[in-house]
């Protein structure tokens, strides 16, 4: 744990989300409050995945070493303190921070630079939604990071756990020449409306939502996400109109569905509540219990997308309005970038080889003319603290600071002056990041895998890592249909690595032979990138992970010899049919003995003997906790941060804060019966009383109606000042108040499975 | 000024001569053997990035590295968890670590590092800003420390003075050491600390 954690908790940040800095100290107060066990594991998991602090591999402080499964003895197992079901507090884990729509500026990757030094590994990653992760993270100084992130305006709510995750984009709005308009003022007056926002706080699983300018290009991957945007203008009474085409249902996973048509055209003004309609239909009749089919996307598939949509409007019809849906719409021109230099054609400047070959993969030319958009490569989408420090300096050089993270797992500089190319080369050439290749097959994406991920089965990255050397060492000779190959990798069959949307895919799998577990990776062919992710490959059969660049080899050579003219590849691969795929591969899939090639019991950049034995329970589903669940530990800080204040003889904010966590705990119970109850002291106060108080379900059964006239009391005084004696009593009540909501709360849920039971009969 | 998670980086004489792929293996047999003092979790294999970490063996009290920032080849220490006593204890703790490391790399291995240059890196900003108040803050615990480990051979302190970077000090010192003598100094230092 850094040393440093508490004087930042001192330092005068100034954020431009001075709400997140409190959201921060919550968190830091949850933190204290799981070490005096005065939180639930699993309510304390899900709290720090909502605000992006994943678990990592080994983190059950366990690992197999190649021989022996080896037990981890961090400090705190000693006192069983753990983080999660089965998770010790000290293993370290991922921190994952939202970027929406990629956008970033230098300020920021200069705070992801020091990040990565300080609290990780010297290494941020780009992840396939446009996020940044660190690794290897002491949950101790997760406060303490993200302290530093608010500072630049950066937040980790909400990048795990059952949640918003973050809202992606096409890395070309703006500068497109294809797009309809520029979708990024959008993608981030949506991130940050449902950023915290109550009713997308009780879902069964994550929400995935992504933005795309144009319907034919692949960047904005809308069909594959659980509500995807396709930016539409309309013509109506001789007036051009924004709006969107809207799709939701989409997802891959272990069963990929492709996205629903809910509206063909949804009119800008209508983004923001129709998403918020969505959530609560979402929250409403998603499944909870059963996490394999918790996705939006199985609600989708079982009320057929009309009966959905029906919902959904119904829904929208009953929102309180809120002036934030179209609040942002004054101000969508304010995001607009400009350049930094002049636009100048490259025309007649001197070129390098290197520099073509870079020029031809990973420029971009931009609707505005004289400007381009470069493509940093970044492999298996690292990038070190010095890397992220350079293109800080590049970008402020060449841009006005415009960058944007990809879905791709590589970062684009926009709005350079074409003339400025060659220098903004040799400026990546210097510090490594000159690789061209950019969108082409040897461009891998990857998801994390084995190296830190608690399911992953296959060395996803280690085979990405592989197959991307050696296919750069000959793509400059490839044939052109080949160079404009997609490959991803997945450590398993949750599609992190999103395999089944490239030409060729690859999941992890193992398989048996003799006494021993083989890695393998499940062979997935003719996805389409295009077309927003228009369409998923088929698994083809599983082959050994060591043998997987043979397979490459095999397919890539026939398609170039047997290609038709323009056929892409996943015509060549449903023209020439899975049985003769299987044939060509079927010798790959024999396993020899261990004692005639070792080798293949051992995966990509993994020295040990393989097994499936370190895989653990993953978090990328979050644990179901409810709404009033989270709304109850909210009440339980407060009466905590009361007790705090009473120690500091800050008797006035004891007595206040007290308060305030009966208040919210009567809340959580009233939402309970009328979700929408206004956040007014004395409509809460009320409507406790009628539905609470009045009826005995909130009576104690020895008390009486004691508990709940503790809070009417306290409600009806919460405006006097408090004496050391009345701030100590009223911390006294609340926490008496806040067990009797518990109590209630579980009569409740009793109820809910047998009515009966809460009418007494 | 508190000194906390120092970063030691010896240099290795034959980076050319190095096959790093070849340490996945080897830190992943320190972990199997547990070869070091503290906890060993994992390797992480960073040999695809320009300039990076390289081969990590990563553990709960301080990761390893054959890192290769900066393009110059060597074995970092990183300390991530905090120590008690006085900074030159400190530095002790971590330079004995670091060396530790690097000896066994050199006879099982048959790497060989530079015993006459160490950078040091204090990675935490806010702990000890990299600013030249903290230089001179520091100096007098560097050269009490350095003094000892050199055997009072002449050396220079040189503080990179760059606010964006961390606090860092390269030590230089004309005289040849290897690891060993380093080691021996160190542990005669340890007997008088």
């Amino acid at each position: 744990m850094k040393a440093s954690n508490s004087l930042w908790r001192e330092q005068p940040i100034e954020s431009p989300f001075p709400e997140l800095m409190r959201e921060i100290e919550i968190y830091e107060t949850e933190i204290e409050l799981r070490k005096q066990g005065k939180i639930d594991e699993k309510l304390f998991a899900e709290t720090r995945l909502r605000r992006g602090a994943y678990g990592q591999r080994y983190d059950n402080g366990q690992r197999w070493d190649g021989k022996e499964t080896q037990t981890l003895p961090f400090p705190s197992s000693a006192t069983e303190l753990t983080k999660g079901v089965n998770t010790v507090w000290d293993a370290p884990g991922m921190q994952r921070i939202k970027v929406p729509f990629g956008g970033m500026n230098p300020e920021q990757l200069e705070v992801m630079a020091e990040l990565a030094e300080e609290y990780s590994d010297g290494i941020a990653h780009v992840t396939t939604r446009q996020d940044f992760q660190l690794h290897f993270i002491h949950v101790d100084d997760t406060p303490a990071l993200m302290r530093r992130l608010a500072a630049v305006g950066i937040t980790t709510r909400e990048a795990c756990g059952n949640s918003v995750r973050n809202v992606t984009a096409c890395p070309l709005s703006g500068v497109c020449s294809t797009e309809s308009f520029d979708v990024t003022p959008y993608a981030k007056g949506l991130a940050y409306f449902l950023l915290g926002h109550p009713d997308v706080q009780d879902f069964g699983r994550k929400f995935k939502v992504a933005f795309s300018g144009c319907k034919d290009e692949a960047c904005g991957l809308v069909n594959m996400h659980d509500m995807g945007v396709i930016a539409i203008k309309r013509t109506e009474n001789g007036v051009e109109k924004r709006g969107f085409e809207l799709y939701v249902g989409g997802g891959l996973g272990t069963v990929p569905h492709q996205a629903k048509l809910f509206d063909e055209f949804l009119p800008e003004e209508e983004l923001l509540p129709t998403a918020q309609a969505i959530s609560r239909v979402f929250a409403r009749l998603g499944e909870k219990k059963n996490r394999n089919r918790a996705r939006i996307k199985f609600l989708v598939a079982q009320l057929g997308i009309e009966e959905f949509k029906r919902l959904v409007l119904e829904e929208r019809a009953t929102l309180p309005q809120d002036p934030r849906w179209t609040d942002y719409l004054s101000e969508i021109h304010e995001l607009d970038e400009k350049p930094l230099r002049p636009a100048h054609s490259l025309n007649g400047t001197p070129r390098s080889e290197a520099f073509d070959r870079w020029y031809k993969t990973n420029i971009f030319h931009q609707k505005q003319q004289g400007y381009a958009t470069a493509t940093v490569t970044l492999p298996l989408g690292d990038i070190t603290a010095d890397q992220l420090r350079a293109l800080a300096d590049i970008s402020r050089r060449f841009t006005n600071g415009t960058v944007r993270t990809t879905v791709d797992q590589n970062i684009v500089l926009r709005w350079i002056s074409e003339a400025d190319l060659p220098e903004v080369y040799a400026a990546l050439e210097v510090i490594g990041l000159g690789q061209p290749g950019a969108g082409t097959i040897v461009d891998i994406t990857s998801c994390p895998g084995t190296d830190t991920c608690k399911l992953g089965i296959s060395a996803s990255r280690g085979l990405a890592g592989e197959l991307r050397q050696r296919l750069a060492e000959k793509s400059h000779a490839m044939d052109e249909a080949v160079q404009n190959l997609h490959i991803k990798v997945s450590g398993c069959f949750n599609s992190c690595g999103q395999h089944h949307v490239a030409d060729l895919g690859f999941y992890g799998v193992s398989r048996h032979s003799g006494n021993y577990t083989v890695p393998h990776f499940q062979v997935v062919l003719g996805g389409e990138w295009t077309h927003n992710a228009g369409s998923y490959g088929l698994a083809m059969g599983a082959v050994p992970a060591k043998r997987i660049p043979e397979v490459v080899e095999r397919l890539t050579g026939r398609y170039v010899s047997e290609r038709e003219k323009n056929e892409t590849f996943k015509a060549f691969v449903q023209r020439i049919g899975k049985v003769q795929v299987k044939t060509m591969l079927d010798d790959l899939t024999k396993i020899p003995a261990h004692e005639e090639d070792p080798t293949l019991y051992t995966d990509w950049g993994d020295s040990r003997e393989f097994t499936i034995g370190d895989m653990g329970v993953g978090e990328c589903a979050g644990e179901i906790v409810t709404h009033a669940e989270f709304g109850l530990a909210a009440a339980e800080r407060q009466v905590f941060e009361a007790q705090v204040f009473l120690d500091q003889h800050e008797y006035q904010k004891a007595g206040e804060t007290a308060f305030a966590s009966m208040q919210k705990a009567a809340k959580t119970l009233v939402e309970e019966q009328f979700y929408d109850v206004p956040n007014d002291p004395d409509r809460i106060a009320a409507e406790f009383r009628t539905r609470f108080y009045d009826t005995k379900l909130f009576w104690d059964e020895y008390a009486g109606g004691k508990f709940g006239h503790y809070y009417l009391r306290a409600h009806e005084k919460a405006n006097e000042p408090y004496t050391p004696e009345e701030a100590h009593r009223r911390v006294e009540e609340a926490q008496l108040v806040i067990e009797a909501a518990h109590s209630c709360y579980r009569k409740l849920l009793a109820a809910k499975s047998s009515p009966k039971q809460l009418l007494g009969i | 000024m508190n000194l906390q998670h120092i970063n030691i980086k010896f240099y290795l004489e034959n980076p050319e001569a190095v096959d790093l792929a070849e340490y996945s293996t080897v830190f992943n047999s320190w972990i199997q053997q547990k070869r070091l003092q503290g906890l060993l979790i994992d390797v992480a294999d960073y040999l695809h990035v320009h300039h990076g970490p390289g081969i990590m063996l990563i553990g709960h009290e301080a990761d390893y590295s054959l890192d290769n920032r900066a393009g110059r080849l060597g074995l970092l220490y990183n300390r991530k968890e905090q120590l008690e006593g006085t900074n030159p204890e400190k530095l002790a703790q971590a330079v004995l670590a670091a060396l530790t490391a690097a000896q066994i790399l050199e006879r099982e291995n048959g790497l060989k590092f530079i015993g006459s240059e160490v950078q040091v890196i204090v990675n935490d900003r806010l702990l000890v800003p990299n600013t030249v108040e903290s230089f001179d803050a520091l100096e007098p615990d560097l050269q009490t420390f350095f003094t000892r480990l050199y055997d009072g051979a002449e050396h220079t302190l040189a503080h990179l003075n760059n606010p964006r970077e961390r606090f860092t000090v390269n030590v230089k010192t004309e005289s040849r050491f290897d690891v060993d003598t380093l080691l021996k100094n160190l542990s005669v230092e340890a007997a008088h600390a």
